[in-house]
């Protein structure tokens, strides 16, 4: 909403300050997000009057004039025809910077000087005459600048008007609530009305079918009018404002929307068949074609103004293109009516259609602020279109709202609430400050009831806030609020994040967050099955992009996008992960489940570039590393990673899925060629990713202490051959089912093809570990169990002894 | 054979003056005093001297041995040194070359200031609560004291997933999850994901909220200015000014805008906050009556306040961010900053 303090000041008289105003209004929850000054662009024009014209010498179609300021008398080449001796211009002067993109200098004009320029109104940015200069009336003070003159100097307010504050919109709203502030004196114009026409019975009915939807509706008649600009100083007003000048009739009906917040509409009453107005609902399906040219199908319970047969307006919306005010209206209809908000709310919704009279209409207006607003724009309309106004006016009141109630406040309660330490005293004189009407039945209470446009103040609380915002936030003292002491704070979902957010990044992951939404194809790229419930994402009614459509059931293909484009920055080595909730659709119930996910990304070099690193590339056994260190950190000890190959966006042959019980708590591997390509990824990826609540039922922050053994250990190392396909895990679990207590550890140190080894096999060469609890071991007692565990190995796994 | 034994010191320490490394001391050392060394020899050999003269020639004898047992001491020891001042004399690396690193992540900045928040209030005693992002209109608005065609659904432009479901625009849903599970006293904070269909410099369609609740009884808009201030000198700093400016939300009343004085310029006015001098940062207010209502809360007893800030506004004003887009571009040139 933009105030100008030009039009404030018609009813503030009072001078303030602008920035103090500013300011002030700021700090009452009125929020001056900018303050815009408007005038500078007619600086160094003034008014003059042309004092003599003679023939320029040298040029058939220039004159030669000297204008006075005043002051001085100068002398200024022209070439407009209409130019007369007498005449009161507007002068610009050396230094001007015209609207129209002139910029003034002294100057010789074909051997003649020229110290100024005589202007147009298009070469004032004020009008779109072309035909000569702008002649200004001849009572215009000669030399006063032409923006003083002309009202063009003007400060606007951008202010932010918070929705339960429609009152605000309009001029005189916001002169009341100023005046309530500043605790001034609000000045309302008086007009007189003179209705020198015929009745308006005689010509125009109006008949409210859905008086649930409209209330109240007002209408006058203005005759014999002549379409034409309205006075320049309204025109600056509504531009100032945002809305372009059109001619006096738009132009003042938008004038009064602006000043007043009423919402008016002006037909033209030669298009109203049978001189009738219906306001009813639309009938299904029905189409109408609103004054911007677009036919619009109406929703249901849209509330239409028809005619004697068809529609003419969009209630409260839009007019329509078949009663509009066209150059030759000369009879004008106005209509002034109160709808019902939540009515036009939605159907402006609903057709996606908002306007200064919707906005304002569906926040709510002043129904006792109708007729004025209608008498006020008869009367603007008769002076400035030359026009008779009437008799009588139309006053359509079926459904009389409720007069407000009072409201029953506490001086304690707002006290309590507010930690103010006000007198019965000091809050009757806010509320008095804001029109309501006080009573106090005792010394606690007061009985409040709210002038008609303050219709937001209903309950007490409503009051207290009137009552903290005009006493001022910053007078309400800083205290600190006293509770019981709570050590229920702990939070193991929190801790649990922490714990692996803090390994992710020490294993060098960048986290990322992507948006929980993503395109269709990005899933349909996953190669999930049919029956996958990830393979049908949650699609969103109204997406900003395709891209972000549906809500992503894996966070998989956000790392591989985000990959992508790492990529194209050229970026060496990528490691990534996403701590974030998937959405899951899950029949029978609105709401889909969000469990949340741990996904992790790598690709390029393991290391980045370094001098001295190897510059080896991430595979396989990186990724796994990842989650094992993961599990291992939250000790989460019985999982199994099996190789069944379920997932099938990863190879099928490098992944793992990994369970612990019977659950399936989440994947590994190497991305799928069909997915890299789908992602247009050119390297090799892995990735994995976890089920974190599972994570959050496994985990434990719970450690009980082993004691460990001092005996010295004794270690032996077993080289094996063994076919190329048979799995390491196999000696793994060949181990397991050897129970020797004296053997604590197995690991595999090496595994290698080629060399010496026949194609086809591999050397794995194992070192384990042997020791007591309470003694040393001799040499002659571990040979003998190590003896006895290869024999073990290679009957368990058809592995030879390397020699 | 005094006379030897002399002419043993004297070459002794001739050879020992002239041995250069720590093998040539130790062949001196075998040379003389080792199993086949001419003292070693000549001492086994006093037995064949007289008895008489036995004991004079014996103690310089061993006089002897033990010189240059010290000797040959004294020799390794300087010849160690000597070999460690050259060994620390040669420059075999470049100092100045990087380290060898294992590269490390970092934490998301969205993630490490939502956590630093969450931090403040759970040490204050406020308990952490999630809820789901997926809501139901009933949560997200109608509980919220915000009707179907109330005019502040316009604040918020919504992503539905059907007429009902949506997703959730604030964080304040789980608010009133919380509240109808649980009775008051209450002090909770929940931080999360929320959407509005809006993408811009400023504005993305999914950021972060933390939204705080604290009811009691006898809780003041007082101790709500009490409770913001000491946050806001937790996260910026403790001279941060701030103020508390009126302003709307249907689910609270009376309400406010937290502004902190702009931390870039200081207050002077500059791009950053528009030249007002203050950065807009929070949201707050007494908790409505219509909202305790709808929870089962009786609001002539009860009183409370709600607050709620965008972790991505706070992020970008702590690090100077410009664009919030960022945040979710994911690019390791942005992420490896923080």
């Amino acid at each position: 909403m933009y105030l100008s303090i030009n039009w404030l000041q018609d009813f503030i008289p009072q001078e303030i300050p602008v920035q103090d105003l500013a300011d002030r209004l700021t700090m009452s929850g009125i929020e001056v997000e900018e303050i815009i000054r408007t005038g500078s662009e007619w600086d160094n024009v003034v008014v003059g009057e042309i004092l003599e014209i003679t023939r320029h010498p040298n040029a058939e179609k220039l004159q030669l004039a000297k204008v006075t300021t005043g002051e001085k008398i100068l002398p200024i080449v022209c070439g407009a025809p209409n130019i007369a001796v007498g005449q009161h211009i507007a002068l610009a002067v050396e230094g001007a910077q015209l609207p129209g993109g002139m910029t003034i200098k002294k100057s010789k004009i074909r051997g003649e000087i020229s110290e100024g320029m005589i202007c147009s109104e298009p070469e004032l940015g004020l009008g779109e005459d072309h035909s000569g200069i702008m002649v200004l009336p001849p009572d215009a003070p000669l030399g006063m600048p032409l923006a003083r003159y002309l009202k063009l100097s003007d400060t606007i307010f951008n202010l932010g008007i918070t929705p339960n504050r429609a009152d605000c919109l309009s001029v005189v709203g916001l002169a009341r609530e100023i005046a309530a502030l500043f605790g001034i004196p609000l000045q309302l114009p008086q007009y007189r009305l003179e209705e020198t026409g015929d009745a308006i019975d005689t010509r125009v009915a109006v008949e409210i079918a859905d008086a649930d939807l409209c209330p109240r509706y007002t209408a006058r008649l203005v005759t014999g009018l002549t379409v034409k600009p309205s006075p320049l100083w309204m025109q600056r007003r509504l531009v100032n404002c945002g809305i372009r000048a059109i001619n006096n009739l738009v132009d003042i009906t938008n004038y009064i929307l602006l000043e007043w917040g009423q919402p008016l509409h002006a037909f033209d009453y030669s298009f109203i068949q049978d001189g009738k107005i219906i306001v009813r609902r639309a009938a299904r399906g029905e189409k109408f074609t609103t004054l911007d040219a677009i036919a619009r199908e109406l929703p249901d319970n849209a509330l239409m103004i028809c005619d004697g047969r068809r529609p003419v307006a969009i209630a409260g919306i839009m007019g329509g293109e078949n009663s509009g005010i066209l150059p030759a209206t000369d009879t004008v209809l106005i209509e002034s009516a109160y709808f019902t908000p939540h009515s036009i709310a939605r159907t402006s919704r609903a057709l996606n259609l908002k306007t200064e009279a919707s906005l304002r209409f569906e926040k709510g207006i002043d129904i006792n602020g109708v007729l004025p607003s209608l008498h006020r724009a008869a009367q603007l309309m008769a002076e400035f279109g030359c026009g008779k106004i009437a008799r009588g006016c139309i006053d359509a009141y079926p459904a009389k709202l409720a007069p407000p109630r009072p409201v029953r406040l506490s001086v304690k309660k707002t006290n309590a609430v507010t930690g103010l330490s006000l007198s019965q005293q000091d809050v009757t004189s806010v509320l008095e400050r804001l029109h309501m009407a006080t009573q106090a039945p005792d010394a606690d209470t007061l009985l409040a009831t709210a002038p008609s446009f303050r219709y937001d103040l209903n309950e007490p609380i409503d009051l207290i806030e009137e009552i903290a915002r005009l006493t001022g936030y910053d007078h309400i003292p800083v205290t600190y609020p006293r509770a019981a002491l709570s050590g229920n704070t702990k939070n193991r979902n929190l801790k649990l994040a922490g714990i692996i957010r803090d390994m992710m990044i020490a294993r060098g992951f960048f986290e990322v967050i992507n948006y929980s939404f993503c395109g269709p194809e990005h899933i349909a790229g996953m190669r999930f099955a049919g029956e996958d419930a990830r393979s049908t994402p949650l699609p969103i009614l109204n997406p900003l992009a395709s891209s972000q459509s549906v809500m992503r059931t894996s966070i998989v293909p956000s790392l591989l996008l985000n990959l992508q484009e790492n990529l194209n920055n050229k970026s060496s080595a990528i490691k990534l992960f996403e701590l974030s909730r998937v959405f899951i659709q899950q029949s029978g119930s609105p709401q889909p489940q969000e469990p949340r996910r741990l996904a992790g990304l790598m690709a390029g070099m393991q290391q980045g570039e370094g001098w001295n690193l190897q510059n080896a590339m991430v595979d396989f056994y990186d990724i796994k590393a990842a989650v094992e260190s993961l599990l291992q950190m939250l000790r989460i000890r019985d999982t199994r990673f099996l190789q069944d190959g379920r997932e099938p966006f990863l190879h099928p042959h490098k992944m793992l899925s990994i369970y612990a019980g019977d659950h399936c708590i989440g994947c590994l591997g190497e991305v799928h060629p069909d997915v890299l390509e789908h992602f247009d990824v050119k390297v090799p990826a892995y990735v994995f990713e976890l089920d974190v609540d599972q994570l959050a039922k496994l985990w434990s922050d719970a450690v009980s202490f082993a004691p460990f053994s001092r005996q010295p250990a004794i270690l032996r190392d077993i080289a094996l051959i063994v076919d190329d396909t048979v799995p390491a895990e196999k000696f793994f679990s060949a181990v397991a089912g050897f129970k020797n207590k004296l053997l604590t550890d197995m690991k595999i140190f090496d595994s290698f093809r080629g060399g010496t080894i026949q194609p086809g096999k591999k050397s794995l060469a194992f070192r384990v570990k042997f020791q007591s609890n309470d003694r040393t071991l001799t040499d002659a007692e571990v040979n003998k169990i190590h003896d006895r565990l290869v024999a073990h190995l290679v009957q368990a796994t058809g592995a030879e002894l390397r020699q | 054979m005094e006379e030897t034994l002399n002419k043993i010191r004297d070459a002794s320490i001739s050879d020992l003056h002239n041995a250069a490394s720590e093998s040539d001391i130790y062949q001196v050392k075998s040379k003389y005093i080792g199993r086949s060394g001419s003292l070693t020899q000549l001492i086994k050999n006093l037995i064949t001297i007289p008895a008489e003269q036995r004991a004079v020639v014996g103690k310089l004898a061993n006089e002897i041995k033990k010189s240059i047992e010290s000797g040959v001491e004294d020799a390794l020891k300087a010849s160690r040194e000597r070999k460690k001042q050259q060994d620390m004399g040669r420059v075999d690396i470049d100092v100045t070359l990087p380290g060898r690193c294992l590269p490390l992540g970092r934490r998301h900045p969205v993630t490490q200031v939502t956590d630093e928040i969450v931090a403040v209030f759970t040490e204050l005693g406020f308990q952490m609560v999630e809820g789901p992002e997926i809501e139901l209109d009933f949560f997200n608005f109608e509980a919220l004291n915000i009707p179907k065609d109330h005019p502040a659904r316009d604040m918020h432009d919504t992503f539905y997933i059907s007429p009902e479901v949506l997703l959730r625009t604030h964080t304040s849903p789980v608010q009133i999850r919380t509240m109808q599970q649980t009775r008051p006293p209450l002090r909770i904070i929940c931080p999360g994901k929320v959407y509005r269909c809006d993408s811009d410099v400023s504005h993305t369609p999914m950021f972060h909220q933390i939204e705080g609740l604290m009811v009691d009884e006898g809780i003041s808009f007082g101790d709500l200015k009490g409770l913001l201030t000491l946050f806001i000198h937790r996260i910026f700093d403790e001279k941060t000014s701030l103020r508390f400016r009126p302003s709307f939300f249907p689910f609270t009343e009376p309400s406010a805008e937290v502004d902190i004085r702009c931390v870039i310029c200081r207050g002077k006015g500059c791009r950053v906050c528009k030249g007002t001098g203050w950065l807009e940062i929070l949201g707050c207010g007494m908790v409505q009556p219509a909202v305790f209502r709808n929870v089962g809360y009786d609001p002539e007893t009860t009183t409370g306040f709600a607050f709620g800030l965008g972790v991505e506004r706070v992020t970008m004003l702590k690090y100077g961010i410009n664009d919030i887009r960022l945040f979710f571009e994911n690019d390791l040139r942005f992420l490896s900053q923080f």
